[in-house]
């Protein structure tokens, strides 16, 4: 009698399990990365309604993208850092750039408005090192001929939590200052000399319109949105481009990507005479031989059509459309390394 | 005295009785279990943490609660700046919580009008229900502006020059830091403070009180000398309760902490928590021994609560002996 109801019980809970699973093997599974989140969200709402198929997107973190691919318990990771070639072949991997964005220092300073403050990277770092202390330092002063700037201290913020934010960031100040590179170095969090901590970009605008005379990095979108003042960053070219998504695409298109193996580059400091210096980009991760083929397929249906389709509510949500040349190299990448 | 007499259970040859002895056992193994687990609970949780943070304290060892560096980069993890800024966010808390908790509770059973007292009591408990994160962002858009223009600037001018006590109130008033968290993690300890002194203050015999005030007492003195020492153990064990919350509270204080890995003596400066440090970078954490370093701390911030909570048992049994008990 027992057993029969446990039996009974057992077969419900499996059928009930079965039918869970194949209600979510239409379902295309990622995570990681929390800068690439609101334009998933949107291409998988857009995505949904065109075909039916839903993506289940949960962010959590680049890192923890990474380690959830691994373990193999979605069909793709996103990655604000881009894995070693080496790392990627040892576990199987591959990897492409899926959208692009920009980060940009901001400030709250009285009397400077958005754009007027120009620095180079090596005096932006400087400021992160706590070597340039006061606003009217001669560092500054030097770039901005004919800018009144006030004898105050300069209130550094930076990201409390791990963040690709920051990894571009810090991937910034190590090419252009070797002392930053020496100290510091770079990473999704790293040992900050100078300034206190806002949690998520949200928690980094908000320090900086809170506290006076100070400055911090935000993504593009959260400039716009808190009306914060940027600052102008001298580029490898020696311009100052203003931050857009001309800028950002500018800097997509100058990097060599033809060059990078496994889409291994970090954007920053792009040569192109326009590019942003800080441009960052998200990497989606994937077997290049998957268990689940036919989850694995569904996945490269969705990234085909977010290439292809869409970018322009990427556009929408200020990032930027990845350049045409890029988007086939991917495409020619896909067919060349994975199977499917 | 007649109402208590009603309501005892009436016994008389009408009441039937049975045997409860099969019952009584079935409920002490009840009633064990739940005992029981809430030992087996605390000792998985301590022994998880410790072998989580076993490999930061073998590559670290003794440095990693002595020492302040803390280098995602280098790899290099050390645990001192954490566990100064819990302790000083904490104790600054208690020491506005506290007093503040005692005039509520005073305040609801002894003073305030009996009309007054519903309302009162109402507001304690949904503070109580408001949860962390709300505070967190309090604080930050509305608390620390306000601290940033009135509070701080008043108090870099009036105390700042005062030799020793000025070091404690130097800086920029950049709204955030140590003092800004211990106020916030106040106001959020504050109910559950207030609440346990306010039951027990309630208990307290009526005879007990009307006698002092017959022999002419001052409500101070009533509150001085009947209320506390009657409901002493119960209040110090309210305040730690309220202690070990502010002790483990991570979303407030991440948001107004400043999340700096920095020691300083003023408490206008930012600094970081243990269990703000871990909820910050638990997401990033990458490497085995990044991980394992916050399961340390997790660990360490575990120990601390135990032996604050183990010196207010000892306090308590100290108190009792001076009595004579």
């Amino acid at each position: 009698m027992l057993t029969n109801k446990l039996l009974s019980a057992c077969l419900g809970a499996g059928l009930a399990a079965a039918f869970a699973v194949s209600a979510s093997a239409a379902d295309i599974t990622g995570a990681g990365s929390t800068f690439v989140y609101p334009v998933l969200s949107k291409w998988s709402a857009d995505y949904n309604k065109q075909t039916g198929d839903k993506l289940n997107y949960q962010s959590i973190g680049s890192g923890g993208g990474i380690a959830q691919i691994k373990a193999a318990t979605v069909d793709f990771g996103a990655s604000d850092a881009p894995m070693k070639p080496e790392d990627l072949s040892a576990g199987g991997f591959g990897q492409f750039p899926v959208v692009v964005g920009g980060i940009v220092p901001v400030i709250n300073v009285k009397g400077i408005k958005s754009g007027e403050l120009k620095l180079s990277g090596k005096v932006l770092a400087d400021i992160y090192l706590g070597n340039v202390t006061k606003w009217n330092d001669k560092a500054i002063a030097d770039l901005n001929p004919g800018l009144k700037l006030p004898d105050s201290q300069i209130a550094v913020v930076h990201r409390s939590d791990g963040s690709g934010t920051s990894f571009n960031w810090t991937n910034f100040f190590s090419k252009v200052n070797p002392d930053w590179k020496s100290k510091v170095g770079e990473g999704t969090a790293v040992n900050w000399p100078v300034g206190i901590g806002g949690k998520g970009n949200e928690g980094v605008a908000a320090y900086v319109t809170r506290v006076k005379d100070s400055i911090g990095y935000v993504e593009y979108a959260y400039a716009l949105q808190n009306k914060l003042p940027y600052v102008l960053v001298e580029n490898a070219a020696g311009q100052y481009p203003k931050p857009n998504a001309d800028s950002f695409s500018a800097a997509a298109a100058s990097a060599e990507w033809g060059k990078a193996q496994d889409f291994y580059l970090i954007m920053t400091n792009a040569p192109g005479e326009k590019a942003w210096p800080i441009t960052a980009t998200t990497w989606a991760i994937m077997y290049k031989e998957p268990k689940d083929a036919e989850r694995s397929k569904a996945a490269f249906a969705f990234f085909k059509w977010a290439l292809e389709k869409g970018q322009k509510e990427a556009s929408s949500l200020d990032y930027v459309p990845l350049p045409e040349t890029l988007v086939k190299q991917i495409e020619d990448y896909w067919t060349a390394s994975f199977k499917g | 005295m007649s109402e208590a007499l009603a309501s005892l259970p009436a016994v008389g040859p009408e009441v039937k009785r049975r045997d409860g002895a099969t019952g009584d056992r079935i409920f002490n193994w009840v009633v064990m279990g739940c005992g029981l687990f809430v030992l087996a609970a605390l000792l998985a949780a301590a022994i998880s943490m410790a072998w989580g943070g076993l490999l930061a304290f073998r590559t670290f060892g003794f440095g990693f609660i002595t020492g302040t560096e803390w280098d995602p980069v280098a790899q290099h993890f050390a645990g001192l700046v954490p566990i100064y800024g819990t302790l000083v966010t904490s104790a600054l808390a208690m020491l506005i919580g506290v007093p503040i908790s005692l005039g509520i509770a005073v305040f609801v059973t002894e003073v305030a009008p009996r009309w007054l007292r519903g309302p009162i009591g109402g507001a304690i408990e949904l503070l109580a229900g408001i949860p962390s994160i709300i505070y967190g962002m309090w604080g930050l858009f509305t608390f620390a502006p306000f601290m940033s223009d009135y509070v701080q600037p008043a108090l870099i001018d009036w105390l700042g020059p005062i030799p020793g006590i000025g070091l404690l109130f130097s800086g920029a008033p950049m709204g955030i830091g140590m003092l800004t968290s211990g106020i916030v993690l106040a106001i959020m300890i504050i109910p559950y403070i207030s609440s346990v002194m306010r039951d027990v203050f309630l208990v307290v015999p009526a005879q007990l009180k009307e006698s002092a005030y017959a022999l002419g007492s001052t409500r101070w003195e009533v509150v001085r000398d009947i209320v506390i020492p009657h409901t002493r153990t119960a209040v110090v064990g309210g305040i730690f309760l309220g202690l070990g919350r502010a002790l483990g509270e991570t979303m407030a204080v991440t948001f107004v902490l400043g999340n700096t890995h920095n020691i300083a003596i003023s408490l206008m400066e930012p600094g970081n928590s243990i269990a703000a440090a871990i909820a910050n970078e638990f997401t990033e954490a990458d490497t085995d021994i990044y991980l394992s370093s916050l399961i340390a701390l997790g660990f360490i911030l575990f120990v601390v609560t135990f032996i604050v909570l183990a010196a207010a048992k000892l306090m308590l049994l100290r108190m009792a002996k001076q009595r004579g008990e």
